[in-house]
């Protein structure tokens, strides 16, 4: 079952890609991609693609690891209310990032004497913004379980505080933080919604390209290389990922209490301060700017979204678009977790040969796309016949099911993963028939884990906005495509009804998450 | 003069981990505290380590207050339970870690690996990685580590209990052997008595944070403070009042005790002894056949025989009493 599901959603979109890109006239040939990849204007796609992922990758890691530290090794009172916070910026959807980061540094905006807005560094901090808390959570939870103990030893033996951290922490956690930095890497090199918004015609990276190739010049083969291109670099960087998080083994918890902070930790706790003000300013101000209109306050752009906006800027009012939503991600969160707990169960059985090996890394697959190429594989196969999905209306979400299946996965497979397979026999032994042990053994186990990995789906189909984009219909759009149009369009009071939109979406969002958070999962939103 | 802990306190919050310890380890000596888990054994060697701060109290060496002191420039090391290698390093990488902290010339310091590598019989395993290594070769190379800058003090937290039963002795033996070489001032703590007794020279029995009693290994042995203590140091059973009294008339007339503590093997099968009694149990172990008697004018006792002897239970024996295999006791007991 999960391998039809999987083939029919994804090899078969993926293999239209390759012939669309590989075969365009009904022959093979390299020469359509080769002649893509040589335009001047794809050079300059790619290398912003590069070093605005790269800059973004560094400057998380920068921010995280102190925060990691302060929010997994002491123990002080408002610390989960902290790790919540600075895991909200993570599943907000991307439009919103970008419009709260467009109103903050636009020159009327709070912090538009800087002059950042449009720039590429604009876009760094906000690729750095999504992704501190990737950082925070995998190096912070890999930390945790570190005995301190050993950084002891090294102290006893002589090593300053300074050397105790370069000789012994830090290739300690190497692991996370590489496994950590190439996933980081990965998501600043497919962001979509950020550089969409953000970007305008100045900068575009490799998934906004596409989606410019594809709706705007109409160039499907052109689209298709990039695709390629872009399918072949991500499932590089996730092996990267892999090998380094395979090192990493199992960790033992600290046999003490963690310590309360102290006058030495102050200089941590000042800059964890500074990164969740860093964090919390682009939200709060979207807030105040949602509740703006003129030169007063009030809920005017509030009661504004059940109208179609200044203009008739919409087909439909944005309160449909809601309605839209939370029915779509409801959808799709119920298929991403049907078919990833399948999955997750069938990749953390315990099985022998090189055969399982094999069936392993084909289920993993999927995780390496990005929500562009999914939405662009979508469009070019499965809206016409042999499958026609585009008037099922199921098309998006099982398309969003598709993107947020890997959360799925990554947040049940660990947890089935845990249980000792001697358990599922000591139950069967005692006369537990094989679905008697799943119920009393797995679920008792996994049942948080398949809530918060649900919570995470719904989240992330809410905020989805890559895939979304090639196959939302105009006349039936989801909240982040409202809102992208709006900000599209003239007009101060469509502005101030995006702002309104992306406050409903991020506090929608952001509640989800705050109840999987209360779910502590340890695995839940890790990669 | 070495290391003294004056009138030490740790506390967590409300609970009083340790109370007012004073303890002596004298230049040269290998001293045990000894306790079951959860006396404040491990907090004090902290303090003494300077990862923990105490409530109260004062830790010197030679004399000199370390209370300012911090952990890395008090000179000493630290051996842990399951030897905390650093795992990214190899052998000669973990053993020469404090050698490289003081930039030490490289071919000073390959000479002192080998020869500490040597000293605890690792010759030849510079390259291999801990995460290659047994538990006991774990060990071996983090007492390497800790030996590697000449401490002033080596702190072990339970440096054996990790390990298997075999291995533990062995290691034990070689452990004495290797700090007394090393000529090594140690503090030691432990929960195992016969870790304790292998290792150490002194000893300091610990309970519910207070040391109860602290001396020689055979000042400790001979003479137990109490009851709690004698059994805790491995004697099989403790009388007091009434038994301790009859057991005195029937076999030991010109004793002195008035409480005693008895090793199993202190009362044995004789047919000339002066003590009758029934078997109520027999069950053959590797060194002897382990009894319990139901001793005439006394009452239940433990005991042994010859491990080819035919006792059977319910059989009518005759017992002597071996001097040497028993301790008097204070006679107010714990």
């Amino acid at each position: 079952m999960p391998l039809t599901a999987l083939g029919l959603f994804f090899a078969y979109p993926v293999a239209g890609i390759l012939l669309r890109g590989l075969r365009p006239d009904g022959a093979w040939e390299l020469g359509a991609v080769i002649e893509v990849l040589a335009r001047e204007r794809v050079h300059r796609v790619l290398w912003f693609t590069l070093w605005s992922a790269a800059a973004g990758t560094t400057l998380a890691v920068v921010l995280g690891l102190p925060v990691a530290w302060a929010l997994h090794r002491l123990r002080f009172p408002g610390r989960d209310l902290l790790r919540a916070l600075v895991l909200v910026p993570f599943v907000l959807p991307t439009v919103v990032v970008g419009v709260a980061f467009r109103q903050l540094l636009a020159p009327s905006g709070p912090l538009g004497g800087l002059g950042l807005d449009g720039t590429a560094v604009a876009i760094v901090l906000a690729l750095a913004f999504f992704n501190v808390s990737v950082v925070v959570r995998t190096v912070g939870s890999f930390w945790e379980g570190h005995d301190p103990r050993r950084e002891e030893a090294a102290a006893a033996l002589g090593a300053s505080p300074w050397q105790v951290w370069w000789t012994v922490t830090l290739p300690g956690i190497r692991p996370a933080v590489v496994s950590a930095a190439s996933v980081v890497f990965l998501f600043c090199a497919t962001a979509f919604g950020v550089v969409l918004t953000m970007g305008g015609l100045r900068y575009a990276n490799v998934e906004t390209e596409i989606y410019l190739l594809t709706t705007q010049e109409l160039d499907l083969a052109g689209a298709a290389a990039l695709s390629l291109l872009q399918l072949a670099v991500v499932v590089g960087l996730l092996g990267v990922s892999a090998r380094a998080r395979r090192g990493s083994g199992p960790v033992a918890r600290s046999p003490r209490p963690l310590p309360r902070p102290g006058v030495r930790h102050l200089g941590v706790l000042a800059w964890t301060a500074a990164v969740v003000a860093f964090l919390m300013t682009p939200l709060v101000s979207l807030l105040v700017a949602s509740l703006r209109r003129g030169d007063g306050w009030g809920l005017q752009n509030y009661a504004a979204l059940a109208t179609t906006g200044e203009g008739n800027a919409l087909l439909v009012p944005v309160t449909r678009a809601l309605t839209t939503s939370l029915t779509v991600a409801l959808q799709a969160s119920a298929f991403a977790l049907l078919l990833g707990t399948l999955v997750a169960y069938l990749v953390s059985r315990p099985r022998r040969g090189s055969g399982a090996a094999v069936l392993d890394g084909l289920f993993m697959l999927p995780l390496g796309v990005s929500a562009v190429t999914v939405g662009f594989g979508f469009l070019i196969t499965l809206d016409r016949p042999p499958l026609d999905l585009r008037s099922a209306a199921l098309l998006v979400p099982v398309a969003q099911a598709m993107v947020a299946l890997p959360l799925v996965v990554r947040t049940v497979a660990p947890v089935l993963h845990s249980v000792d397979d001697r358990q599922r026999q000591a139950a069967a032994s005692l006369g537990a028939g094989p679905l008697r042990v799943l119920r009393t053994v797995d679920l008792a186990v996994a049942w948080r884990a398949l809530l918060a990995a649900a919570g995470f789906a719904f989240a992330v189909s809410l905020g989805e906005f890559g895939a979304t984009a090639f196959l939302a219909r105009d006349d039936d759009p989801t909240l982040p495509v409202v809102i992208y149009r709006l900000i599209g369009q003239p007009g101060a009071e469509n502005f101030g009804m995006a702002m309104a939109a992306s406050v409903v979406l991020a506090g929608t969002t952001t509640l989800v998450v705050l109840g999987v958070q209360r779910l502590r999962v340890g695995s839940a939103g890790a990669f | 003069m070495g290391l003294s802990v004056e009138a030490v306190s740790v506390r967590y919050g409300a609970t009083l981990a340790v109370d007012a310890v004073s303890l002596e380890v004298p230049t040269g000596s290998v001293t045990a505290v000894l306790g079951p888990s959860g006396c404040g054994k491990s907090s004090l060697l902290r303090v003494v380590a300077g990862l923990e701060r105490p409530a109260a109290g004062r830790v010197a060496v030679d004399g000199r207050d370390l209370a300012r002191v911090p952990t890395h420039r008090r000179g000493f090391a630290l051996l842990f339970q399951d030897g905390q290698l650093f795992e990214h390093l190899t052998v000669a990488g973990n053993v020469g870690y404090a050698l490289r902290l003081r930039r030490a010339p490289r071919a000073r310091r390959e000479a002192r690996v080998a020869e500490l590598l040597s000293l605890v019989g690792l010759e030849g395993y510079d390259a291999r990685l801990p995460a290659t290594l047994s538990g006991g070769e774990r060990q071996r190379v983090a007492l390497a580590r800790a030996l590697a800058v000449e401490p002033r003090l080596l702190l072990l937290d339970e440096p054996l209990s990790a390990l298997d039963r075999g291995l533990r002795e062995r290691l034990a033996a070689d452990l004495h052997e290797i700090l007394h070489t090393a000529g090594v001032t140690a503090l030691l703590v432990t929960h195992d008595q016969e870790e304790a007794f292998a290792v150490a020279d002194r000893m300091a029995v610990m309970r519910e944070g207070r040391v109860v009693q602290q001396g020689s290994l055979a000042e400790v042995w001979r003479r137990p403070v109490d009851a709690w203590t004698a059994r805790f140091l491995g004697y099989a059973e403790t009388l007091e009042g009434e038994q301790a009294a009859a057991l005195r008339r029937l076999a030991a007339p010109e004793a002195d005790w008035s409480a005693l503590a008895l090793r199993r093997s202190a009362v044995h099968l004789d047919p000339e002894g002066p003590l009758a009694a029934r078997v109520l149990e027999a069950r053959l172990d590797p060194d002897h056949v382990r009894l319990v008697l139901d001793v005439n004018g006394v009452g239940r006792l433990p005991g042994v025989a010859a491990p080819g002897s035919a006792v059977r239970v319910g059989e009518r024996v005759r017992l002597s009493l071996d001097p040497d295999r028993l301790a008097s006791l204070p006679r107010v007991t714990a």
